[in-house]
């Protein structure tokens, strides 16, 4: 006699430890298996593009901030980058090599956060406390810059704002070789290990082809063997100066995202080292009228964020304020993918799967 | 009547112990991970935090009693009560050392085994009567886990019987007096992992902690639960670590016995305890290091690695056993 079956209906979120925030997911499943994912967003809705129509440029700032709250220097710097790009004003060099500098820091602060928090979905109690020790080096480092930990609104149009306070150069030189040498303890616990390896490997694997097709960026394409970065496709800031690999990887699965974002702090290490060493004396901020006031136009602008390609869109009618602003944000084009993933894998697979995406949902949100 | 008024003495001062065991096992798992992981642990209640777990116990005490509307009634209120008694019953035969032990029960081994299996049933049930999605997979996974794990957990003290030629568990310590070479561990070291990565999946604990896989489940089985039938079965399960950490240096640590026969002055409590701190202290490390296996991983691993290891050492055991003799 055949046993009766039934499919079950599970919400996974918008309050659930893996959601990463208040992310929802409606899974039906039969057994454990998954049969059919619908990803539910907008939780965290705050409607910054439209709010931005509403505020002086200088005023979006902050609020881009708020959006990737994880990352948000590089957030700030898709702002500025765009309206300078649309305005063709000239940042002083050492504002330039501070932007580089901070959102370098950001983004190893940003994968460690990815990192502590991917364990935690695994089943790993301590990495978590590991990489909040020394993202808190950096975001220590932040304070003293900007008097902020994470929400900064540390870059203005044309510059920064607060310049290095005395020695704070020489406290980042003195950060590097620290992470390094953190780096090495956390492979020498993590990376090896049999269970980690057996949880990732051939998880949630996808070929370049679908990464492309579904717009993904960062992390999630360069783990199917496609090298694209911003930093070196199109540089912006001063990325063109330095020598520095973009770390591949082919599997296309959840240990080649890992491994990718490993080696991705180690080549930001080796950025900050070559940029540290010759960071000019200089003003912080351009030749800025007092009232921003970009000439009319449409500008688009994108950099490498530490979880993929952010964009930035304004259209502009020569008034202060933006006609229009669209950010493209990368949380949620490389969100995308989730459901196609999910089908026929396990729910301790959806936890694993959707922490290798690494989102931030108010980047999801907007 | 002096009898029953002595045993219940006794029954009395041993759960004292249990409980205050249970009591400082949770402090010391704190306190160990929390230096493990950077941080202090429990410092506030009381002098280094040392009442923090009885203010925790209290709390969830005085707390208000949920039974959810659409949770089976009779079957939520039972699940806990069948977590935890079997798992006070098990303590009884435990011989700490050679006249420190409740009952002396002549298959002290198999009754040990048997009765802690009971538990499982608490589990399942309450995952069921919670009526709720996470508490069911919560609870299947356990039963699935646990019944599993218990076939190498059982198969990896036969060995230990052959050689003792006892179920008793008295009887299993005294065999291995006379120094450490004398330990179960030296001769069935493959046992002896059999046995504390079954009795690891037994606990539920990391890496084995599917059943509450909080990243996944929320808080799997107990999700419904509050107050003191949440404490219930958290109870359950350290008092589990107490009686696997005990089978564990009773089966392969030499139990009472000093790790070296000059050693023989110092009291075999002693011996028993540092022995049982240590398995306890691994516990808690293997839970600071490792991730979570995945369901089917376990499963795997439990029939495809532990069984034939079992197996396979128990063949072992009676061929060299055989040629011995």
């Amino acid at each position: 006699m055949a046993i009766r079956t039934e499919q079950l209906l599970l919400n996974v979120g918008p309050q659930h430890p893996s959601t990463h925030g208040v992310f929802r997911i409606v899974v039906t499943i039969d057994g454990e298996t998954i049969v059919n994912a619908t990803p539910v967003m907008g939780y965290l809705h705050r409607g910054t593009e439209k709010l931005a129509e509403q505020l002086t440029y200088t005023q979006i700032i902050p609020y881009t901030d708020r959006m990737d709250y994880v990352s948000a220097m590089t957030n700030n710097y898709v702002l500025c980058h765009t309206v300078e790009k649309l305005m063709q004003l000239e940042v002083p060099e050492r504002a330039e090599f501070l932007r580089l500098i901070v959102m370098e820091l950001q983004r190893i602060a940003s994968h460690l956060v990815w990192w502590g928090t991917y364990l935690l979905d695994i089943g790993a109690m301590s990495p978590f406390l590991y990489a909040f020790r020394d993202r808190e080096r950096i975001i220590h480092l932040f304070n003293e810059l900007c008097g902020a930990r994470l929400t900064y609104f540390y870059m203005r149009i044309g510059g920064v704002k607060w310049d290095a306070p005395e020695g704070w150069l020489d406290r980042v030189r003195a950060f590097v070789p620290t992470m390094r040498a953190q780096m090495a303890q956390y492979d020498a616990l993590v990376s090896g290990n049999e269970i980690f390896l057996a949880r990732m490997k051939g998880i949630g694997t996808y070929d370049a082809q679908t990464a492309i097709a579904y717009g993904l960026s960062g992390a999630n394409l360069r783990c199917t063997g496609v090298p694209y970065d911003v930093r070196t496709h199109h540089p912006y800031s001063l990325y063109d100066r330095f020598s520095f690999r973009v770390p591949i990887a082919h599997s296309g699965d959840c240990y080649a995202r890992y491994c990718v974002r490993i080696a991705e702090i180690h080549e930001s290490l080796n950025i900050l080292e070559q940029a540290l060493d010759v960071v000019p004396d200089g003003p912080i901020m351009g030749k800025v009228p007092r009232v921003v006031r970009p000439p009319e136009g449409e500008v688009t602008a994108s950099i490498e964020s530490p979880r993929g390609e952010i964009g930035c869109t304004i259209v502009s009618k020569g008034k202060d304020r933006p006609y229009r602003l669209k950010f493209r944000r990368p949380s949620f084009v490389n969100l995308q993918i989730l459901p196609k993933l999910l089908i026929g894998e396990s729910m301790t697979n959806l936890v694993t799967i959707l922490g290798a995406i690494d989102i931030v949902v108010g980047e999801v949100d907007g | 009547m002096s009898m029953f008024v002595s045993a219940m003495t006794t029954a009395a001062v041993m759960m004292g112990i249990t409980l205050g065991f249970v009591t400082y096992a949770i402090y010391a798992e704190r306190k160990v991970l929390g230096w493990m992981q950077l941080r202090i642990g429990p410092n506030r209640v009381g002098p280094w935090g040392l009442l923090q777990t009885v203010a925790d116990v209290l709390k969830l005490l005085l707390k208000e009693d949920i039974v959810p509307h659409k949770a089976d009634r009779t079957m939520f209120l039972l699940a806990p009560i069948v977590a935890f008694v079997p798992s006070f019953t098990v303590i009884a035969a435990l011989p700490f050392s050679e006249h420190l032990l409740l009952a002396d029960i002549t298959i002290g081994l198999l009754y040990v085994l048997a009765v802690s299996s009971i538990s499982t049933l608490g589990i399942v049930l309450g995952g069921w009567a919670s009526n709720n999605k996470y508490a069911l997979l919560g609870g299947m996974r356990a039963a699935a886990q646990m019944i599993s794990y218990e076939v190498p957990l059982l198969l990896s003290v036969v060995p230990v019987v052959m050689l003792a030629g006892s179920l008793r568990l008295g009887d299993i310590v005294q065999e291995q007096a006379g120094g450490f070479w004398h330990w179960y561990i030296v001769p069935q070291f493959f046992a002896f992992g059999v046995f504390l990565i079954a009795s690891v999946a037994e606990l539920n604990r990391t890496p084995f902690d599917l059943p509450e896989a909080e990243s996944e489940l929320v808080a799997g089985y107990h999700v419904e639960y509050s107050g003191f039938r949440f404490a219930f079965f958290m109870l359950a399960e350290y008092m589990y670590v107490f009686a696997m950490a005990a089978m564990t240096t009773v089966l392969f640590l030499g139990g009472w016995h000093a790790p070296h026969p000059a050693l023989d002055v110092v009291p075999g409590v002693v011996w028993f305890v540092l022995k049982f701190v240590g398995v306890v202290f691994f516990l808690f490390w293997i839970r600071a290091t490792l991730p979570r296996l995945r369901v089917d991983q376990l499963m795997g691993f439990a029939w495809t690695v532990l069984l034939p290891i079992a197996l396979l050492d128990i063949v072992v055991t009676a061929i060299v056993q055989s040629i011995i003799r």
